[in-house]
């Protein structure tokens, strides 16, 4: 669902329905009563492709061996304001 | 416990440290059982709650006491909805769920098998019944597992609508005439007990408690949590002049906290245990509902798979 003012799409919920035009009128029966939202995607679960648990390490791997990504990384003269 | 020894204090170190729990992340058989089965409890309450409401709807006072009501109810299912969407995650089927509540092995909130006798119940509903879920929902939107968590938080911003209906009803039927007053008074007197009840037993007696707080499911104890809801309602009953039918509850300057009498925890296990005034009523409706909603169910799958035939695509299932 995206709420109003510009907000990206946030995951809601899951619904059951036997179509995707059921399942839309649903996710809006359901979760958006209150004006939660201005935009509703609803997605099969078979379509989505996830990443496990198990990624947690490798996948997402910050990267802290690599610090130029960070503006602290950079030095400026002293007493400017960057 | 074929549960992997060093997986089981991974986890528990994780529950220690404030993580929550995600569907796909490792768990002890015995967290996800207990969790399907509080979540499914809870979600069986949502639904068989709109029944003692929904027994009003069509002799709601006013327009404006309808339109609240139908609004309630709704959230209701919506809620009911929210929460078995959270125990799938689990990897048990709704349908398995619903057969569960429709078969009577499941249980759901045993003050749903006390009957609506007049309007005033819906009023003492919203503030008691809705103002005790809030109090026993705060606490469980800081529960470990994720999706339960953010079910209760979205729930929370709606119960809030459910007392202050209630109480509204309430408070207009205190400063009406005598026999208004009256009604509202003995729906005090008949709903407060069973309210209290519905923080389960106390900590001493209550079965799952220890392993349930370990687990970071509950943060708070049964008699806390009655604790914090006896203490709010004193001073809205006495704002609205209406007495809370128990003698010995008195103020303790110390501890801050108003003490109550003895709770009849014989009549809950009566009422637990199929033996309410309504359990046999409440599931027949429950049954009856599903049955009569089958050939919508079998109306949309129908029309689903034609038109998927007609465009020769797939039915999408979301």
């Amino acid at each position: 669902m995206q709420p109003p003012g510009g907000a990206p799409f946030e995951h809601a919920g899951s619904v059951h329905a036997v179509d995707a035009e059921a399942a839309l009128q649903n996710a809006r029966d359901v979760y958006a009563r209150r004006g939660e939202a201005v935009n509703i995607w609803v997605v099969p679960t078979a379509a989505i492709t996830a990443s496990t648990p198990e990624d947690v390490g490798p996948f997402f791997d910050p990267g802290n061996d690599k610090p130029y990504r960070h503006p602290q990384f950079y030095s400026v003269p002293r007493g400017v304001r960057v | 416990m074929p549960d992997d020894a060093a997986a089981q204090r991974e986890f528990e170190a994780r529950i220690a440290a404030g993580e929550t729990v995600e569907p796909k992340d490792w768990m002890p058989e015995r967290y996800r059982k207990q969790l399907i089965r509080m979540m499914s409890q809870h979600a069986h309450s949502e639904i068989v709650g709109m029944l003692p409401e929904g027994n009003w709807i069509t002799r709601a006072p006013t327009l404006r006491r309808k339109m609240g009501l139908l609004a309630k109810v709704q959230d209701e299912a919506g809620h009911g909805l929210y929460i078995y969407c959270g125990a799938e995650t689990l990897g048990v089927s709704r349908a398995e769920l619903i057969d569960q509540l429709l078969t009577g092995k499941a249980k759901y909130a045993s003050i749903f098998n006390y009957p609506t006798l007049t309007w005033a119940d819906i009023g003492a509903i919203g503030w008691f019944v809705d103002g005790a879920a809030i109090v026993n929902q705060t606490m469980l939107a800081k529960a470990s597992y994720g999706p339960y968590a953010r079910a209760m938080i979205r729930i929370c911003k709606e119960e809030n609508f459910h007392k202050r209906q209630g109480y509204e009803i309430m408070a207009t039927l205190a400063a009406g005439t005598p026999a208004q007053k009256r009604m509202a008074q003995d729906a005090v007197d008949r709903w407060w007990w069973p309210s209290l009840m519905m923080f389960g037993p106390s900590d001493k007696d209550s079965p799952n408690s220890a392993e349930l707080t370990r687990w970071g499911v509950k943060r708070k104890s049964n008699d806390e949590l009655r604790q914090r809801f006896v203490n709010l309602t004193v001073a809205q009953a006495r704002a609205i002049d209406l007495t809370l039918p128990d003698p010995a509850l008195r103020y303790d300057e110390a501890t801050k906290d108003w003490h109550f009498g003895p709770i009849d925890w014989a009549e809950f296990d009566r009422v637990i245990h199929g033996d309410g005034p309504l359990n046999r009523e409440r599931l027949a409706a429950r049954n009856e509902a599903h049955a009569s909603g089958a050939w919508v169910r079998e109306a949309a799958a129908a029309y689903a798979a034609k038109r998927a035939a007609e465009s020769g695509g797939s039915a999408a299932a979301a």
